[in-house]
């Protein structure tokens, strides 16, 4: 599986260390449903089959984080973008 | 038909004209007391003995595939209980005890063969946590014993003890543990089933729930509704997916897994062996071939093959332990899909929903928990406690904090 790293070009997956779920935010810890919350961002998983959008970290290479679109039951890869966008 | 010598003898000398299918090929009914969804090792261990411990009779077994085509065909088949913390080794220690006694309850030859487990260790530091892991495992109840590098050696005189880089100093091994026929214990469990009343359904996905108001009362498959009093999940690495027709998000990912089947040979591992400096695990099958395996590809994943990167590191640790595999050539690999819990620790609990009930989070560990996994669930399911060996397993531990990580990394299941 290769990566397409939209600093470095396509890169193979062994560079990149896997985060997970990229959909999920961090919840507000002063709100009052925090309890809730915290435990549905730390824990709980759509963990879908198809398309997923997951996070990446290029530690073998820009060190920077991407947002990989993969599709979980053919490991295709739709595209790749930086975190917070292009610097 | 009861299998026995005489049985044997008695076909070998009418030309095998008697055996029959060692199961029935069941068409649904439209309800039934309990439904268990997944035809896999778990699920029909969980029939087994609803149907032998607990006198409920009215179970379909729901898979759809064939049974034992996912996870519990394409496992490595150990079976041990060498776990530290106390939610999981007493479970797993049962699971050992059903083990050794499990050919006999089923009728079956499932081939379990306690060849024994040695897990080596390479530092001062791995010394003193499988001394620990040891003495859980003896306090649980289960056999242990802690060898020096002389007492490995006299083992497996062959390993690279040397290694410049990963000495091997010694191994914790547990003597009860070994290898069962992966096959052969879904067969045995399928036929011993069916011959108390279950019906196992083949061909028949989920493909949604019954409900009236909260409850769960039953399935929509592809062979239509099915009603039921309880529902039970085993479906592994899409337990996501089914919990998913339920309203429910579980805490949990699917990750791929790669095993390995090297070209026969004679007789090299008599038992199982596992590497203590990285990942990796071998034992021979009694067709020759070295069964062998490392970690998860770590990436979500429900596509039944894996990337190469795993496979380089694999044989690497490979390299490492036994050099002389160096020229075998492989002959098969294939990947199965985990359900990856989030502190890598099974779950047997109810669920939110009033008449559906979960046995999932087995993560890469659930061959060997297959008969006291069908025994707990099938103890939830009959009584709506939770078995003694079972109690931590729980749904809800997430949000109060009972966590049972083995390996202390946290929510991170690739890591696990």
């Amino acid at each position: 599986m290769r990566i397409p790293c939209p600093y470095c070009g396509a890169r193979d997956a062994s560079e990149f260390a896997y985060l997970g779920d990229a959909t999920l935010t961090r919840p507000d810890p002063a709100a009052p449903d925090a309890d809730e919350a915290f435990h549905a961002y730390v824990y709980l998983r759509d963990n879908p089959a198809g398309a997923h959008s997951e996070w990446w970290y290029h530690s073998a290479g820009c060190r920077r984080w991407v947002k990989v679109a993969r599709d979980t039951t053919s490991h295709a890869i739709a595209g790749a973008e930086l975190a917070g966008g292009a610097r | 038909m009861r299998y026995s010598f005489l049985s044997v003898l008695k076909n070998g000398f009418t030309g095998q004209s008697g055996w029959k299918p060692a199961w029935r090929d069941a068409a649904p009914k439209p309800a039934y007391d309990v439904i268990i969804v997944g035809g896999g090792g778990h699920g029909l261990a969980t029939a087994f003995y609803l149907a032998s411990e607990h006198g409920i009779r009215n179970i379909a077994v729901l898979e759809k595939g064939h049974i034992g085509s996912g996870n519990a065909g394409r496992n490595t088949t150990i079976i041990r209980s060498n776990y530290l913390l106390p939610g999981n080794e007493p479970f797993y220690e049962w699971s050992m005890k059903l083990w050794e006694g499990l050919e006999q309850a089923l009728n079956y030859n499932a081939m379990v063969s306690q060849r024994g487990i040695l897990n080596l260790y390479h530092s001062d530091a791995q010394r003193d946590a499988y001394a620990r892991r040891g003495n859980a495992m003896r306090l649980a109840g289960a056999d242990s014993e802690l060898l020096d590098r002389e007492g490995v050696r006299a083992m497996y005189p062959f390993l690279d003890f040397d290694n410049a880089r990963f000495p091997i100093q010694g191994g914790l091994a547990q003597r009860r543990g070994g290898t069962a026929r992966h096959d052969a214990v879904v067969w045995g469990y399928a036929r011993a089933a069916d011959q108390l009343g279950v019906d196992i359904v083949q061909n028949c996905e989920v493909t949604g729930f019954l409900t009236e108001g909260d409850a769960i009362v039953g399935v929509e498959t592809s062979r239509g509704p099915i009603r039921a009093g309880k529902v039970g999940l085993a479906v592994a690495g899409s337990s996501s997916r089914v919990a998913q027709q339920a309203g429910l998000r579980l805490p949990m990912e699917s990750h791929v897994l790669q095993a390995f089947v090297s070209e026969g040979l004679k007789p090299l591992v008599d038992g199982v062996i596992t590497f203590g400096a990285g990942h990796f695990y071998i034992s021979q099958s009694d067709k020759g071939g070295l069964v062998f395996g490392g970690d998860i590809d770590g990436y979500n994943s429900y596509a039944q093959r894996g990337n190469l990167p795993v496979v380089e590191d694999v044989a690497e640790s490979g390299m490492a332990l036994m050099p002389r595999i160096g020229r075998l050539r492989l002959l098969r690999m294939w990947g199965g899909i985990m359900d990856m819990s989030m502190d890598g620790s099974p779950i047997i609990d109810r669920t939110p929903r009033p008449g559906l009930y979960l046995n999932s989070g087995w993560c890469y560990g659930g061959f060997k928990a297959t008969p006291a996994s069908g025994w707990c669930f099938a103890h939830l399911l009959a009584t709506d406690t939770p078995h003694a060996t079972g109690t931590a397993f729980k749904l809800d531990r997430f949000r109060t904090g009972h966590l049972i990580d083995e390996k202390g990394v946290g929510a991170q299941p690739n890591l696990h």
